[in-house]
């Protein structure tokens, strides 16, 4: 179906289901570019800019230093709290789609050789909703961060809490902040990226509280998912509403950062928040 | 009667139909004059009723918990706060740029006992609703409820929140202003506030918007109050595309304060009178009342250092998963 090919969502399938595609049309500016030269290029289409979403694999290949990660607490998994309809076929598929065993990816790593605590969220499962898994891996990342004396990163792409938890999920966005609490007491920082898309339950808790916020150029970004909307977000929103650089423009996020200056970046604000050389403590 | 309203009070709009009509006093000379004794007709009406209104809303589902939650007549915070403290005075502003409405706070004394005190006002005619934007707060009111805990911190009072919001406000402002940034930086803040903390959700508790309220020590949740990571109608719409699919979604959310306790997630179920919180209200504040005085009486004795690392732990505890080995089966993890 050609219109369901070049729809919004649809593509964003066929791309999944085609790893090795010739060609696909970019979300961006819709013209046609060569797979290879997005391979080549960060997943950034170099005609317009736009920025793909990235795998948590992917990610941490081009921000951490080559083979210095070491993946912690990759053995949980999620469970079904509510017994809620689908669930438990909801994560097989997922699991199947993403490789993983839920919306998030942590351990440590050095960038720059600079060691970090990191997370990296992956949207691919379950749109990077987080529940029980994501929480824990968070707040775990978070305490991992003061029993070793690292800074946090978190790349954050999440729709939000994810509905199939129900309350459980929700009790996440308070245990997730509170673990940041904790490791800022400790003297230690937490620096958070939010990439495409980073919304709801988890803009609202953890990804809201890093010292420093950076974010990806054209993300979306903000409270009420779009999906979610029941309510009436008004007649004149502005065109950005809702992105990265709405956000940047109201003072929630530090930093637009394209992807290819973002190791760098953070290699410059991690050397400048080193815990090791906080004075007075 | 306007009481009993919904469609699963039939029985029991009847039945006071009923007695409503027998308790006039023309009734009585008429009943008289056939010789009919009406005190045993209203009496065994009356058993009739209480023995209906026990099968109805002992039974409520989710979704008729829903309802009761978003009452038009239920106790708002407002009304908790008259019908519960000693006084109360309100304090206004989040001396940042405005005053929301949609979140009251102040102080007010317990049985003696000073502390401060915060919740979603929903506003009871559409005019104050308005006004307070149907209880769905902006950062701006997140903020304020920040400042009177941080200030009743400084000086050693416990502070107790009232949870009842659809949500927060989603609109252009709210995001212009932060409302996700405050709601997170609430509930970082509230995790370590020094002092002992209850919330209690008294009707609904929509979501971001409740939890930036609602960290605790000690959570209780009224008997047919909801606590919810997406409203009913929100989540039927992406499971089924269908708003009017409500009820199942509330099934599927197990949304009530029983399933809360159930999943180890709040401490408490306060009993409402029989009929709901709306049908009396003081009942349902004196309930209330002893339940908070209990639980502040209980933190109040722990060490402060006791109390935060209870409180941290107690949110660390919450999430169920599994831990699967390399190749293995998932086998159950205590935390």
């Amino acid at each position: 179906m050609a219109a369901g090919w070049f729809g919004r969502r649809s593509k964003a399938k066929a791309m999944e289901s085609v790893p090795e595609g010739i060609a696909t049309k970019c979300g961006g500016c819709g013209e046609i570019v060569f797979a290879k030269d997005l391979d080549r290029n960060m997943q950034v289409c170099l005609k317009c800019g736009h920025h793909h979403r990235l795998s948590a694999r992917a990610r941490l290949a081009i921000t951490v230093d080559e083979e210095s990660f070491v993946e912690f607490d990759l053995d949980l998994a999620p469970g079904d709290p509510l017994t809620f309809p689908d669930y438990l076929a909801k994560q097989s598929a997922a699991e199947a789609r993403s490789g993983l065993r839920d919306a998030m990816v942590t351990g440590v790593a050095t960038i720059d050789g600079l060691p970090v605590s990191i997370g990296v969220a992956d949207f691919a499962f379950m749109g990077g909703s987080m529940g029980s898994v994501v929480g824990e891996k968070v707040a775990r990342a978070m305490e991992r961060g003061v029993e070793k004396r690292l800074p946090v990163v978190i790349f954050s792409a999440s729709g939000g809490a994810r509905m199939q938890e129900g309350l459980v999920a929700l009790m996440q966005m308070a245990k997730t902040s509170a673990a940041v609490a904790r490791l800022q007491a400790a003297g230690l920082p937490f620096i958070s990226v939010l990439t495409d898309p980073t919304t709801g339950g988890v803009f609202a808790s953890y990804a809201s509280l890093g010292d420093l916020i950076l974010s990806e150029p054209g993300a979306i970004v903000g409270f009420a998912g779009r999906r979610v909307g029941n309510q009436d977000l008004g007649t004149h929103l502005p065109a950005n509403f809702q992105t990265s650089e709405f956000q940047l423009e109201h003072g929630m996020v530090d930093r637009i950062v394209p992807r290819k200056d973002m190791r760098p970046t953070l290699a410059y604000l991690l050397s400048f928040l080193s815990p090791e050389e906080t004075h007075g403590r | 009667m306007a009481v009993s309203a919904f469609e699963f009070e039939k029985p029991i709009a009847e039945l006071e139909e009923l007695l409503g009509a027998l308790r006039a006093p023309e009734k009585r000379a008429e009943a008289e004059a056939q010789g009919i004794d009406l005190d045993e007709a209203i009496a065994t009406l009356e058993g009739q009723l209480r023995q209906a209104m026990r099968q109805v809303y002992g039974h409520l589902t989710p979704w008729e918990k829903t309802l009761m939650a978003r009452h038009k007549d239920r106790p708002y915070s407002l009304d908790m706060i008259r019908l519960i403290f000693d006084d109360y005075m309100e304090i206004s502003g989040d001396r940042l740029c405005a005053n929301d409405e949609a979140i009251v706070a102040g102080f007010a004394h317990l049985a003696g006992m000073p502390l401060a005190v915060t919740g979603q006002q929903k506003g009871r005619d559409l005019k104050e609703r308005q006004r307070r934007n149907f209880g769905s707060a902006r950062a701006e009111g997140f903020r304020k409820a920040l400042r009177v805990a941080q200030l009743a911190a400084r000086f050693g009072k416990p502070v107790v929140s009232f949870v009842d919001t659809a949500g927060a406000a989603a609109d252009l402002r709210a995001e212009q202003h932060g409302v996700s940034e405050a709601i997170a930086r609430n509930l970082a803040a509230f995790s370590v506030l020094p002092v002992p903390t209850v919330a209690v959700v008294i009707g609904e508790g929509g979501s971001g918007g409740a939890i930036a309220l609602g960290v605790a020590d000690r959570v209780l949740m009224l008997e047919h109050a909801i606590y919810s990571v997406i409203a009913p109608e929100g989540c039927a719409a992406i499971l089924w595309h269908d708003k009017a699919k409500a009820a199942e979604a509330a099934d599927a959310l197990r949304l009530t304060a029983q399933s809360a306790l159930d999943l180890g997630l709040i401490d408490e179920v306060v009993c409402e009178p029989l009929g709901g919180a709306h049908r009396d209200p003081a009942a349902a504040a004196a309930a209330v009342r002893e339940a908070l005085e209990r639980h502040l009486a209980e933190i109040s004795a722990m060490d402060r250092q006791e109390l935060l690392d209870r409180r941290y732990r107690r949110l660390r505890s919450f999430g169920v998963f599994g831990a699967v080995a390399p190749g293995g089966d998932a086998s159950a993890e205590g935390e």
